[in-house]
């Protein structure tokens, strides 16, 4: 299926504005909601199970992915009845060995990070073959970034046409979208930008690369659930969404799954549809719910860095 | 041509699965207050239990359960106040420096700032607004009144240009239920700040925060008789604004109770403000940020149960984005929890008080009765015990209809349309009332002819039912005159 746009659909993304200061409130108003005993164990499972456990340096090694994957397996030895996280999200020549570590057809998913992370700044057709090879190393999921300079430069058409074809290259994988909102500038900027990656095939849409502050912040991210709910109300089909960087508390990733659940309802409360791009965030969560299971806050030190 | 129709209108058969899927276990404020079986009043200085022998009840209205029992001032302990009040005010109060008044002030709001949390547990259960609020809202923005006009105390002859600042008097000051910590802080830190000395009468289903107020009082070593404090209902204040010893009368609450007041003190040479009621209207252009406009109206019409006089009760939306616009905000309420105000989740806490949930209730027949669609929403049932209204939202209504001219003081939003902004405008302004509108849009000269064009005292642009100290307040026809807040606020309580 080839898809297109057209001068229209253009100016209709970029007719959705949004109220800084309101949505500063609304979402203020969301981090006072009050998370405790049993619904909070509920929702710091429910969050564990949706990290996608990320590394990506210049310096990981094979190793480090190794010890990735079995702590995104397992988080914690010691409970094994926890969830186990949704991905391990990793550079494209790390991917072989994601895969030699959690196997063939392991429920937890392996995503790559291609199209020249995390700036982009490629021509197309090698954007595109790196996209195919982390498919072929066995990737089930490429979070490509957007072409930022086009989409400030007003090509939309363009940005529109690199996803189209990032999706087709992606074949079976799912594709997930950097908009890069750090670099976008204003929350009309993100609200297009999502609009755009949405109608040209994204199966989910992601806040940041991790690489530029700032990553994943809450109004960003209403913005980013907006657009997926009005998607939702027009196509009916569910959009996943995907805040990364900066995520590091069980505190906030509650926080975003409080405003998921009152922007987009319990569908969207799944792994399927929200993922949490973070690394430390884990050993948090963990903290949090062994208090809640020992009464008192273990040492940091008590869980592994990877 | 102006106003096309979306290319993709909203498919309804996508449906969100919205209310309940946050399950939140109970959060309750368990902050310790304590609450005595009888109050009182407050009067020279110290917590009297009152001449006579008439008292009242103070309920929960979350639960229905009586919280204490309160006397009701007679004639006698009115004069009592008024002349404590008028001997601080000759002998003490009138006398001290601004920089002095300053410093009393500026201690009474650092300690509400320490007590906050205490107060707004207390508040909570005496009135049913939602800790949310309380905490976040209410007890902020009354320290932030302290704050504010202890600034002033001695810089007045900038307010009087030049003129030698001179006091009133006595401040008869009677205010309502729905704020009544806020406009407690409304009136006194005005009146305090120049010079002035306060009989303050509380409504009488919320007593109890200004009692604790007055151990605050004591707590900061205010000088006996500034402020005096009188409980009752509507016979006590009117015995407190027809006293001859008053000088100016400041009254927040009904219009029609408003009107008593001016009858009664008609010709005695008393200055007066009056903060009174209002049905204000909230006007979504097309071009307005729509997800954020919708949490506008939120603001608007269920902050506080509705239970505010400049509340956005009339919502006028643009015809071509009216449809999608009722289907967003209807989304949104479902994410609004109705319940326990204690509970740190609750969005939308209990009804005042019986006969307020009755009003109410009655309005919403009357609405059907003249055709008017009543939807009702929220995430989760009321409880089963107490004065609950879940958030409403009334379509079908004309402006001719009860629902859209007076006001009801609930969480109940009447909803209309319009094609242009001159009937937007002239929608907005068909109304008894004029105290506040809202307006959103993302182009600022509609946003601005539009503010221009309303008749009221307050307009809001894309936000609604945001105070500070700094910004006046009031009405005007039927919704009042006179300025709270800011310097304007500072006029009514000072010589011309």
């Amino acid at each position: 299926m080839s898809r297109t746009c057209t001068e229209s659909d253009i100016r209709r993304w970029r007719a959705s504005t949004v109220d800084d200061m309101t949505a500063a409130r609304r979402v203020d108003r969301v981090r006072k909601r009050s998370i405790k005993v049993e619904a909070k164990v509920r929702l710091l499972e429910l969050a564990l199970s949706m990290v996608d456990l990320t590394t990506l340096e210049g310096r990981d090694s094979p190793e480090r992915v190794r010890a990735l994957c079995r702590k995104a397996q397992r988080p914690y030895a010691s409970r094994p009845e926890l969830p186990s996280c949704a991905a391990v999200c990793v550079y494209p020549s790390m991917v072989p060995h994601a895969r030699a570590a959690l196997g063939e057809g392991s429920p937890i998913k392996i995503a790559a990070v291609a199209t020249a992370f995390p700036s982009g700044q490629l021509p197309i057709a090698l954007k595109l073959e790196e996209v195919r090879r982390a498919v072929q190393l066995g990737a089930d999921e490429i979070d490509m970034v957007i072409n930022r300079g086009a989409f400030l430069a007003g090509e939309y058409a363009r940005v529109f046409d690199e996803i189209v074809a990032t999706k087709d290259a992606c074949g079976e994988a799912h594709l997930k979208v950097i908009l890069e909102t750090g670099e976008l500038g204003t929350l009309d900027n993100v609200a297009a930008a999502s609009r755009l990656a949405m109608a040209a095939g994204a199966d989910f849409i992601k806040t940041s690369t991790g690489k530029i502050q700032p990553a994943a912040t809450f109004p960003v991210v209403l913005v980013m659930l907006e657009a997926i709910r009005e998607h939702f109300l027009e196509t009916g089909t569910k959009i996943g969404m995907k805040p990364a960087g900066g995520i590091r508390t069980a505190k906030q990733a509650l926080h975003y799954l409080a405003l998921l659940a009152e922007t987009l309802g319990a569908d969207w409360l799944t792994p399927d549809l929200w993922r949490f791009g973070a690394s430390s965030l884990v050993n948090d969560l963990l903290r949090q719910l062994l208090w809640r299971a020992e009464g008192y806050y273990q040492s940091p030190r008590r869980f592994s860095v990877d | 041509m102006d106003n096309p129709a979306p290319p993709h209108p909203p498919d309804t058969r996508h449906r969100l699965r919205l209310a309940g899927a946050l399950e939140l276990s109970p959060s309750i404020e368990k902050h310790p207050v304590t609450i005595h079986e009888r109050y009182g009043h407050f009067i020279n200085g110290e917590l009297v239990p009152g001449q006579g022998d008439e008292s009242f009840a103070t309920v929960n209205p979350a639960t229905g359960a009586t919280l204490a029992q309160v006397a009701a001032a007679g004639q006698a302990d009115v004069d009592a106040a008024v002349a404590a009040a008028r001997k601080a005010h000759d002998e003490v109060w009138s006398k001290l420096s601004g920089l002095e008044r300053g410093k009393y002030l500026f201690r009474i709001a650092r300690r509400l700032q320490e007590r906050s949390r205490e107060f707004s547990v207390l508040e909570t259960i005496d009135n049913g607004k939602p800790i949310r609020e309380t905490r976040d809202v209410d007890l902020p923005l009354a320290a932030a009144h302290f704050f504010y006009y202890a600034g002033w105390a001695d810089k007045l002859s900038y307010a009087t240009r030049g003129a030698p600042p001179r006091s009133l008097g006595v401040a008869a000051q009677v205010i309502p239920w729905n704020f009544p910590m806020l406009m407690l802080a409304w009136k006194i830190a005005p009146a305090l700040a120049t010079g002035n000395t306060v009989v303050l009468k509380p409504a009488e289903t919320t007593p109890l925060s200004a009692m604790l107020f007055a151990e605050l009082l004591q707590e900061v070593e205010l000088p006996p008789g500034v402020v005096n404090i009188v409980n009752g209902a509507g016979a006590t204040g009117n015995l407190v604004v027809s006293h001859p010893g008053v000088n100016k009368v400041a009254f927040t609450g009904s219009t029609e109770v408003g009107r008593a007041i001016m009858r009664t003190i008609a010709g005695a040479g008393k200055r007066a403000t009056m903060e009174l009621g209002g049905k204000g209207a909230n006007i979504i252009y097309a071009d307005a940020a729509l997800d954020q406009a919708v949490e506008g109206c939120v603001d608007g019409i269920f902050f506080n149960q509705g239970h505010v006089c400049c509340a956005g009760s009339r919502l006028l939306l643009e015809e071509s984005i009216a449809e999608d616009f009722i289907a967003r905000l209807k989304r949104r309420v479902e994410t609004l929890r109705v319940g326990d105000p204690l509970d740190k989740n609750t969005d939308v806490g209990a009804i005042n008080s019986q006969g307020q949930l009755r009003t109410i209730e009655r309005y919403l027949e009357i609405g059907r009765e003249e055709g008017a669609t009543v939807w009702q929403g929220g995430a989760c049932e009321p409880p089963g015990s107490g004065y609950f209204v879940r958030p409403t939202i009334l379509t079908g209504v004309q402006q001719s209809d009860t629902v859209v001219r007076e006001e009801i003081f609930g969480p109940v939003l009447a909803c209309l349309t319009f094609r242009t902004p001159d009937e937007a405008i002239a929608k907005a302004n068909d109304s008894e009332y004029g105290l506040a509108c809202g307006v959103w849009s993302e182009k600022t000269s509609k946003v601005f002819r539009t503010a221009h064009a309303l008749n009221c005292g307050v307009v809001w642009a894309n936000g609604y039912n945001l105070f500070d100290p700094s910004s006046p307040f009031g009405g005007v026809r039927h919704s009042g005159f006179g300025r709270e807040g800011g310097i304007a606020g500072l006029w009514p309580y000072l010589e011309a």
